[in-house]
């Protein structure tokens, strides 16, 4: 625990996350540039989706870190109720809005390449539905920040608590294609094993690392944002009270 | 595959949503980052 708590100091961790934020968004951007180019231009076209596989590249990032980012609100959330970290509320709350906006990516460009591959933009089935339930979830946690930020700190579990409630969505999503039938198909990539050649499996792992990596950044850019916020607003209140008092 | 759908119109598009959505989640991320800093190194000189 000795780490975790070592960041609690939100200068010690401005120290860290200051030299770190632009490197990840650089070198982020430069893997998914250099791996969206590779699978435009010179991943093959898969034998039974044609050309259309190519929206695997966006797709298949966007759906683990719409997930992803949930995953880290949970973790998050269970930090700050258990131990009351202070900083593990900010980090939650810097992922929500970059989790939900891969969630949404993850449904529109789903829905996009289920056009020519299924002859169909949307279907009510579980992997569909859950990722949408998902992306509400994402918009509630939100709201639900946003009114806790600005009534003060005693509001700030019910985020919290919502972040962990939710995340009982994340393996309903995972196992979806496998506990109902579904036009999606089933993961083609598990722990230890893949069924994707080659040609593909490089190009979306490096897509995901720097997917990833973009991720990573923003979400360090809003947590900074938050903390100059609050550090801004306590500031401000501080010397109305002083300009009252005297 | 859907036989006689040109596929590429479907890939362009979302590249370009992810390329474009990305960018701006970044900018919005990065701006808003700056400005929130700027205003408190401001308070903090006030």
């Amino acid at each position: 625990m000795a780490p975790m708590h070592a960041f609690a100091n939100p200068a010690r961790f401005l120290r860290l996350a200051r030299p770190l934020t632009a490197p990840l968004l650089i070198v982020g951007g430069l893997l998914v540039a250099a791996s969206l180019w590779w699978g435009l231009v010179h991943a093959p076209a898969e034998r039974l989706q044609g050309d259309s596989v190519r929206i695997l590249f966006i797709h298949v990032p966007a759906a683990w870190l719409g997930m992803g980012g949930w995953t880290a609100i949970a973790v998050a959330s269970f930090v700050e109720l258990v131990w009351r970290h202070p900083l593990a509320g900010i980090g939650a709350r810097a992922a929500a809005v970059p989790g939900a906006f891969f969630a949404l990516l993850c449904l529109v460009t789903g829905s996009i390449w289920g056009r020519p591959a299924w002859g169909t933009w949307w279907v009510w089935d579980g992997r569909l539905t859950s990722m949408l339930v998902l992306f509400f979830l994402y918009l509630s946690y939100l709201a639900l920040a946003d009114a806790a930020s600005k009534d003060g700190d005693g509001q700030s579990r019910i985020p919290a608590i919502f972040g962990l409630v939710g995340a009982v969505n994340i393996p309903i999503i995972h196992y979806s294609v496998l506990w109902w039938n579904s036009l999606h198909q089933p993961p083609s990539i598990t722990l230890g094993k893949s069924e994707m050649a080659p040609e593909f499996l490089w190009t979306l792992l490096a897509a995901t690392v720097g997917f990833s990596l973009l991720f990573g950044g923003v979400v360090l850019a809003r947590m900074r944002m938050i903390l100059a916020d609050n550090q801004a607003e306590a500031r401000l209140r501080r010397r109305a009270m002083e300009a009252a008092d005297a | 595959m859907r036989e006689g759908l040109d596929h590429w119109p479907f890939v362009f598009a979302a590249y370009a949503m992810g390329v474009i959505g990305t960018l701006g989640l970044v900018a919005w991320s990065w701006w808003g980052m700056r400005r929130a800093e700027a205003r408190r190194d401001r308070s903090r000189e006030q």
